[in-house]
């Protein structure tokens, strides 16, 4: 062991003590430096030391229109806070800062508490939007409780009444969970941020960077002298792809009813309007909301926070007859199909109506045209049957059912769209046959969002091109990460031939020819297709029925105008509204809606009604002879009425 | 060859000036955390402090060359353990570096590969015995430390990656590296840097940038520089009766990371100066047990030793006096913490254990 076993060169080893001897000699010399050279320094600067720092809150950008009218706004208000910088043991105080601004002792115990950890600089938010008697609770214990201030805070103003709460969300103060994932790693507690709809999405965007005053205070926490001040940078303003103009009128069109309504621009993904109901007013719960209102709102059986258009997925009803139609024509089996109604046919064993039953008539032969707009049940078994399944899941999912459409707005939900490979992995069954039959009329397993059925329909419209929809415009949407693996547009074959059955088809639904007759507009190309859709079988409606509506079945209409290649896309959901029609007359409402803004545009002469003056001249017969006329000249007032609605200015509650 | 192993081989002068650091830390966080919600710290660095004596008295009693046969299990021990960080750990202020013990405790794994790199680096160069360090072998031992500190770095936690570096260059410096590698290396590592800052996580490029800069942004990172560095300068010679940088709660954290700056300020220049005697007495002591080691592999882990706790030493003042980054590194014996009072009577066990066999063979 003695040969190999050499030792360690001391040479190397008494380096290593010259090593530790010269790091020992320079954090000497520092030592050195700092206490004994420039020790007056900083012993003024620890007398001076009593630097306070308040905060100067940034306020989040506004959401506009897509015409730069205002939606969300913002409004100052105070906000009391607790300023961590003194010594001073803050429990001690809480009993009577929680009295003086009416807060919970526990909860003021439990936020000190939360923010023990936190570097001293950053402060704990109390209380938003404080009274005047609160405000002069504060005003007047400046002595008392030195460590308690206010600043002002930009509040966010939200429509009123719930107005578009869905599609804008609401903001709230970054919760600890938020903070441990990535996206929220280097937002600090306190911040306020956006929870839901695009105040969440575009969060980044609309976000400022807060600044912060800095002030030296005596041992009692008065200020005595500013020292500098760095300024908030308020947040980007956000501009939206929603028109003011055709959200009040799909707000209105909607009014209580349970429901959703989805306006997009099918040529490019545009939404133009989205409502849904229930809704609730974001305005009510204050940025650092109570636990007691959050959890009503939550545990709500109506789901007030549920955006219905992006997240409700329930069966499409005969709405996805145009996907059938689609699907049959491409096939090539539903041009020459003929199908003789007798109100119902016998499919594998199993005896089904056509909805026409309920009228006590029939639709007789029918043709795929007339299939569409008198929505016969009977030639959608037939051609279910005939496609099978898996072609029918085929046109569905390349149309975009069952899955997300990629819209830039959090949560959204994918749906169903069942094929035999679906059931296979969810139920590790077989698909019978039987159960295409229902698929054909948009019953069974298939579940779709508004959002969803907007696109698909408004893509068939537009001879196959499927666009991503979304909120923000363009040069905002860019900015922000894209939401889904779902490509902006994607044009997907359709014959022009079917497509023109199909269009024309869906033009004489609302027509005295179609289901939805009384939704026509008179001087507008409106098309579309009604869907009524079970939410519970027929059979368990019949024990329970007796007109509750909570079974009562679901309305559709999915509309366009104009028949092809249409520019805007309504889809309306109308919660236990049983029939098409009555979806219908709602799509109308935001379809005449939107024509009136587009036809007025180009002439903006809206002023009250004025006289105008005119000269014309005409033939008149002549008094005296019968085969004569004569020319006459003259000069004409008339009133001209231009009683028109007037344009929003900005969104209701926002002016 | 056995040979009877005494309590009179012990190095008792060691433990002496060890523990009398210790003391100094303690009193040190008990006036530090006095009024704050951290009062009575320093009766659990107490807690601690007995534990790490008494840990350090089992593990003299385990001969270190049995230790180093096992080393590779322990290495591959304690890669599973950082790879079970890494999966299960628990997340806290955007870092993975806990797991949750059954009892509520926690557990840092990465304190304890310090004291099994300190073992494998070693074991590493007692085999090699020729006195010429090559390229592979270079490459060898390089790769034995950076694992691990690769694991460490990923969690991220920069300050502890950081700590086992030292381990490395004292052994490859031991084990006799040439000037002309040791400055390829440098080269390599300098051209490295700007990457390397670029893989940095952005609080801890803005530690660094602060810094350069402390005024930039004196409220953020810059914050605790400014304050560490008045609260070292407020001391003077004789130290601040008043040390409002401490105990008005200026200088943050001042138990853990920032406790040499408390000290110093309330115990000024001089009381400084000594407490910097002290760890040197220490450091020197352990090199002289070093060259007394029975065998290669005794000299390498007690220098080990030196090396991480000369580091700290280096990394923790330097940043109290304003030389060196805000890194997160404690000051070993005096820190308040579990993990680091453990780590350095666990590793002072180890040393005692090569001193007490110095007359083996």
């Amino acid at each position: 062991m003695f040969g190999r076993d050499e030792k360690v060169s001391p040479v190397r080893l008494t380096a290593v003590q010259y090593i530790v001897l010269g790091i020992f000699l320079v954090l000497a010399y520092g030592l050195w430096r700092l206490q004994v050279m420039q020790s007056d320094m900083y012993a003024s600067l620890a007398e001076k030391n009593r630097v306070r720092n308040v905060p100067i809150l940034a306020p989040r950008g506004k959401i506009l229109d897509r015409e730069g009218r205002i939606i969300v706004d913002n409004y100052p208000s105070f906000t009391a806070l607790l300023l961590r910088d003194s010594s001073r043991d803050l429990s001690a105080d809480a009993d009577l800062i929680s009295q003086g601004l009416h807060l919970d002792a526990k909860d003021v115990k439990d936020r000190i508490r939360h923010f023990a950890s936190m570097p001293q600089y950053q402060p704990i938010y109390l209380k938003d939007d404080i009274t005047p008697d609160e405000l002069a609770f504060v005003e007047s214990h400046r002595n008392e409780l030195p460590e308690l201030d206010t600043i002002v805070a930009h509040r966010r103003l939200y429509p009123r009444n719930g107005f578009m709460a869905h599609l804008i969300g609401y903001v709230g103060e970054v919760s600890e969970e938020m903070l441990n994932q990535p996206r929220w790693e280097f937002y600090n507690p306190g911040d306020v941020v956006g929870k839901s709809g695009v105040e969440l999405e575009y969060n980044q965007i609309l976000m400022g960077k807060n600044g912060s005053r800095r002030a030296v205070v005596n041992s009692r926490g008065r200020e005595v002298e500013r020292l500098d001040e760095t300024p908030a940078e308020s947040g980007r303003q956000l501009k939206l792809t929603v028109d003011l103009d055709l959200q009040i009128a799909a707000e209105q069109a909607l009014g209580d009813k349970n429901g959703a309504i989805v306006a997009m621009d099918p040529r490019n993904g545009e939404i133009l309007a989205m409502v849904s109901r229930p809704t609730f007013d974001p305005n009510d719960f204050a940025v650092r909301v109570s636990r007691d209102q959050w959890s009503k709102l939550v545990n709500d059986d109506d789901h007030p926070l549920l955006n219905k258009a992006i997240q409700a997925q329930l069966a499409p009803g005969s709405t996805f007859k145009i996907i059938m139609a689609t699907a049959g024509m491409q096939e090539g089996i539903a041009q020459d199909m003929h199908v003789i109604c007798n109100g119902g046919a016998t499919f594998y064993g199993r005896y089904f109506k056509c909805w026409v039953t309920a009228e006590h008539r029939s639709h007789g032969l029918v043709d795929i045209s007339k299939a569409i707009y008198q929505s016969c049940d009977v030639f959608f078994y037939t051609l279910a049957e005939k496609l099978g399944i898996d072609r029918i899941a085929k046109y569905a999912t390349m149309f975009g059912l069952g899955q997300k459409t990629g819209i830039d707005l959090p949560q959204e939900v994918s749906g169903v769209m069942p094929s035999e490979e679906w059931k296979l992995r969810n139920f590790k069954q077989k698909w019978y046959a039987g159960e295409t039959i229902s698929v054909g009329i948009g019953q069974g397993a298939v579940a779709v969002t508004p959002i969803q059925l907007a696109r698909a329909i408004g893509a068939i419209s537009s001879g196959g091109m499927l666009v991503r929809p979304h909120v923000a415009s363009p040069s905002d949407y860019q900015g922000n990460v894209v939401p889904a693996n779902v490509p902006e547009r994607t044009q997907i074959p359709i014959d022009p031939n079917n497509w023109t059955i199909i269009t024309d088809a869906m033009a004489n639904v609302p027509s005295p020819l179609g289901t939805a007759g009384s939704a026509h507009l008179q001087g507008i190309d409106f098309a579309g297709k009604t869907g009524s859709a079970q939410t519970v079988s027929n059979a368990l409606k019949a024990k329970t029925a007796n007109g509750k509506s909570k079974y009562k079945d679901n309305a559709w209409f999915v509309g366009v105008t104009p028949r092809r290649n249409p520019e805007i896309v309504v889809a309306v959901l109308f919660e236990g509204g049983e029939h098409g029609q009555f979806a219908a007359r709602i799509a109308a409402q935001v379809v005449k809606a939107y024509v009136e803004k587009q036809r007025r545009q180009p002439t903006k002469v809206a002023e009250k009604s004025k006289k105008v003056e005119i000269g014309a001249v005409w033939n008149s017969e002549s008094p005296g002879g019968e085969d004569q006329d004569r020319l006459q000249g003259g000069h004409f007032s008339i009133d001209v009425a231009k009683q028109r609605l007037p344009l929003a200015v900005a969104a209701p509650g926002v002016q | 060859m056995s040979r009877y192993i005494s309590f009179r081989d012990f190095d008792w002068l060691l433990l002496i000036f060890v523990l009398l650091i210790c003391g100094l830390g303690v009193l040190e966080i008990r006036s530090a955390t006095a009024h704050t919600k951290f009062a009575g710290a320093h009766i659990k660095q107490l807690y601690w402090i007995a534990g790490g004596i008494a840990s350090m008295f089992v593990v003299s009693f385990i001969n270190y060359q049995k230790m180093l046969d096992g080393v590779h299990w322990m290495y591959i021990a304690s890669i599973a353990s950082l790879m079970t960080v890494m999966i299960f750990g628990q997340k806290y202020l955007g870092a993975r570096r806990w797991i949750k013990m059954p009892g509520g405790s926690h557990f840092q794994p990465s304190e304890w590969v310090k004291l099994i790199l300190i073992l494998a680096v070693a074991k590493y160069f007692a085999d090699l015995h020729q006195r010429e360090l090559t390229w592979p072998d270079f490459i060898k031992a390089g790769a034995i430390v950076a694992v691990p500190m690769l694991m460490v770095l990923a969690q991220p936690d920069l300050g502890t990656a950081l700590t086992y570096l030292p381990i490395a260059i004292m052994g490859l410096f031991l084990g006799g590296v040439h000037l002309k590698q040791a400055l390829t290396v440098l080269l390599l590592a300098g051209l490295m840097m700007p990457l390397a800052f670029h893989v940095l996580k952005p609080y801890q490029r803005e530690r660094l940038t602060s810094f350069m800069q402390p005024e930039a942004d004196s409220q953020g990172s810059g914050y605790q520089v400014i304050q560490s560095l008045i609260a070292v300068g407020s001391g003077g010679l004789w130290g601040s009766s008043a040390a409002s940088q401490t105990h008005q709660a200026f200088l943050p954290v001042p138990q853990t990371d920032f406790i040499f700056a408390a000290f110093a300020e309330e115990h000024g220049f001089v009381g400084a100066l000594t407490v910097m005697l002290l760890y040197f007495i220490v450091l020197m002591r352990l090199t002289q047990n070093a060259q007394t080691a029975p065998d290669r592999a005794g000299t390498f882990v007690v220098m080990g030793v030196v090396a991480v706790l000369s580091f700290h030493i280096l990394v923790n003042v330097g940043m109290v006096v304003g030389f060196m980054p805000v890194t997160g590194i404690p000051l070993p014996l005096m820190s308040y913490g579990g993990s680091s009072v453990l780590f350095m009577f666990l590793a002072l066990g180890i040393v005692m254990n090569v001193r007490m066999r110095r007359f083996v063979n």
